[in-house]
């Protein structure tokens, strides 16, 4: 905060920055184009036209650098595990990761036989927004775009975070 | 031309290269394996077969003790029949002349095969994991496999019948 | 120069990885990798039983789950030799075909996409939609249905299902036009596909292509008509072939332009059998576990993307002993390499994007 840190209470303006930043930044969280399974096709089936998810500010992007939140739709395997934690990490903080259908989830249905399935985005990358279901409705996973835009609103990026 | 016309014809051609068994399905022959390849190539120019399409390579695992096979479906498309062919190989060693050059698709065919059961296709141009990563361990769909526990520091768990989770 | 496209790319249809050789602008080899949606199929399948494997045939392919059903409950009925109620039949076909309409309308649209035209696939999604709807009505499911069994159907249509589906291709028909108009005939589209990517006859047949590739190439096959399964020799529909529409014979527009005309054949169909649908029961008396003979079968039967082939071996037990998958999409993407050498990278993608591969089947 530099010069403005001892000037001001600290609620008065930063609070309210805070909140216009977070209000600005949910509600355009670009998504990272990223199908791995069946639940790409729903999340296509989302983009476009009867659910059109850029009604709630989601473009699709096909760059990892221009995008905000990633979402994992499918099942991830033990050779493209390493490549999502890749993709992770060439995002621009901030970054948000949700993890749709129960495959991204858990492993899902390949959980016990599936020796080439990783069990679980989450052993790789920090999941935001849990999606469940096989595949999940295109209303589900919209349902979890709106719930990470609440997580997103609450955030305060100003605010030094007590360690 | 029905299944024995086509045993037949390639008894014939190759003496001795076809081996009789009673548990046989309708449209299958099984053959011996060391001259794969020049019978692969007589039902594919033979204008009275004229094998032209590959449909599928299947391999097997009989179980842990038996051995694992190879099975071929081919069709021909001028002729309207079909065939199946079986070849056995020894579980230490198992390996069988690639048909690659013949079919193009055998190429693809056959590293999946590699992939699964570690059959050495031998005469293949290209004989790599095909799904599989390349440094995976094992060969996933022969009956003793036993699933990797670490592959790049990510821990694959695995449910015990009786404890739950490990 | 060695260009890598994907695993994360938009316009490989999933997670397919190319190692694209290039002399300049000119490709002189590509290297596909795969297998990274390889979520072990067959492994899952000696380990469940014979009904199991079924939810499992729908995540393979995901754009066409009745199809992947459909050849799988064929040669689950083959191999243990028993006869189904005629309803259930009409109901498969029905269901079969609004898939591959499904599929088409997906497969067209991203095409399109790929080559650099959004509005189509908005058009064909929005009536994509209206099909799943009707499958969403029937079984429940909007993607994954899981609803052929061995010996019967999950549920029986609704009892409106008749007009719903009526109407809905009184209202398609007309659509068809309208792609036309806005993609087919487009002079930009025309450019970027006639005369790429050409695959000759004796080519396709030797890579094992199938489906609406193969028949773009010119050779009039198709396993509902050569090899009929299921009541399909009831019907009367024609089986489209390329002609080398705007270019050569079996270019891209080609393949896209037979898919195009297989969407009005499929409609064809769909009316016959709709006509037709006798009453009757939809469960066929099985026993709660199934157990085939000893024995093995090969199947192939016609899925959106060609011959989808499904090898079983039952040992007697209720689960099965091996089933191997013949994925039409794994052959079609064989012959890349060969078939783009001397294209430029541009072309590869309008290359790729006619074969119309489906990772999950192509891994398994």
């Amino acid at each position: 905060m530099g010069i403005l840190e001892n000037k001001f209470q600290d609620n008065v303006i930063v609070a309210s920055m805070d909140k216009l930043l977070g209000w600005a930044r949910s509600t355009s969280p670009w998504y990272f184009q990223f199908g791995l399974a069946c639940c790409a096709i729903e999340m296509m089936a989302s983009a476009a036209s009867r659910h059109d998810l850029e009604r709630i500010g989601m473009m699709p992007r096909s760059s990892p650098r221009q995008a905000d939140v990633m979402i994992v739709a499918g099942t991830v395997t033990m050779k493209m595990a390493l490549r999502v934690k890749k993709l992770y990490e060439q995002m621009a903080d901030p970054k948000y990761v949700i993890s749709m259908g129960s495959c991204a989830t858990s492993g899902g249905p390949y959980w016990q036989h599936g020796y080439h399935v990783l069990k679980g985005v989450d052993l790789v990358v920090p999941v935001d927004v849990y999606v469940p279901g096989c595949p999940p409705r295109p209303e589900a996973l919209i349902e979890g775009l709106l719930k990470l835009q609440e997580k997103i609103q609450t955030e305060r990026p100003l605010t030094r975070k007590s360690v | 031309m029905n299944t024995a016309e086509i045993k037949a014809a390639i008894m014939d051609q190759f003496p001795g290269s076809v081996l009789e068994s009673e548990d046989l399905g309708e449209s299958q022959v099984e053959l011996k394996a060391d001259q794969w390849f020049e019978i692969a190539t007589f039902i594919k120019e033979n204008p009275n077969l004229s094998f032209d399409q590959l449909e599928c390579i299947t391999g097997i695992d009989l179980g842990e003790e038996a051995s694992l096979q190879t099975r071929y479906n081919f069709h021909s498309m001028e002729h309207r029949h079909k065939i199946e062919i079986l070849i056995s190989h020894d579980r230490k060693e198992p390996k069988v002349a690639s048909i690659e050059k013949i079919w193009r698709i055998g190429d693809w065919f056959e590293r999946e095969t590699y992939d699964m059961f570690g059959i050495v296709y031998e005469g293949h141009s290209d004989l790599r994991r095909i799904l599989c990563p390349d440094d995976w361990e094992g060969w996933p769909l022969r009956k003793d496999y036993e699933g990797q526990e670490l592959y790049h520091g990510i821990v694959i768990p695995k449910m015990k019948e009786e404890d739950g989770w490990e | 120069m060695i260009l890598n496209i994907g695993p994360q790319h938009p316009s490989t249809h999933g997670v397919l990885r190319l190692e694209v050789m290039t002399d300049g602008e000119i490709v002189s080899q590509i290297r596909p990798h795969l297998g990274y949606l390889h979520r072990c199929f067959e492994k899952h399948s000696e380990n469940v039983t014979y009904e199991q494997v079924i939810p499992f045939t729908d995540r393979c392919d995901y754009l066409a789950s009745m199809n992947s059903n459909f050849g799988y409950v064929v040669a689950m009925e083959e191999l243990m030799e028993i006869k189904i109620p005629e309803r259930v039949e009409y109901i498969r076909v029905i269901m079969g075909e609004l898939n591959r309409i499904a599929s088409h309308l997906l497969a067209l649209g991203v095409y399109g996409l790929d080559i650099g035209a959004f509005t189509p696939f908005l058009y064909m999604l929005r009536d994509r939609e209206r099909i799943l709807d009707m499958f969403e009505y029937t079984c429940g499911a909007r993607l994954l249905y899981n609803y052929m069994w061995v010996g019967g159907v999950s549920h029986d249509l609704p009892k409106d299902f008749e007009t719903i589906c009526t109407d809905f291709l009184d209202y398609f028909e007309p659509q068809i036009k309208e792609y036309n108009n806005l993609l087919s005939f487009n002079k930009i589209f025309v450019e970027r596909t006639a005369d790429v990517g050409v695959i000759p006859a004796d080519v396709a047949v030797s890579y094992g292509v199938s489906g609406p590739n193969l028949r773009a190439s010119g050779v009039k096959w198709d396993v509902r008509k050569d090899e009929p399964y299921s009541i399909y020799e009831k019907f009367d529909f024609d089986v489209p072939t390329g002609t080398g529409e705007f270019g050569t014979l079996g270019d891209c527009y080609d393949r896209y332009w037979v898919r195009m005309l297989e969407i009005e054949e499929s409609v064809k169909i769909l009316r016959q059998a709709l006509k037709e649908v006798p009453s009757g029961d939809v469960h066929q008396a099985l026993p709660k576990k199934i157990r085939p003979p000893k024995g093995s079968v090969y199947r192939r039967t016609e899925s959106p993307r060609g011959d989808l082939g499904y090898y079983i071996i039952s040992d007697g037990t209720p689960v099965p002993s091996r089933v191997k998958m013949r994925s039409p999409a794994f052959t079609a993407l064989s012959c890349l390499d060969e078939v783009s050498r001397g294209w430029m990278i541009s072309d590869v993608i309008a290359i790729l994007g006619s074969l119309d591969i489906v990772l999950g089947e192509i891994d398994r």
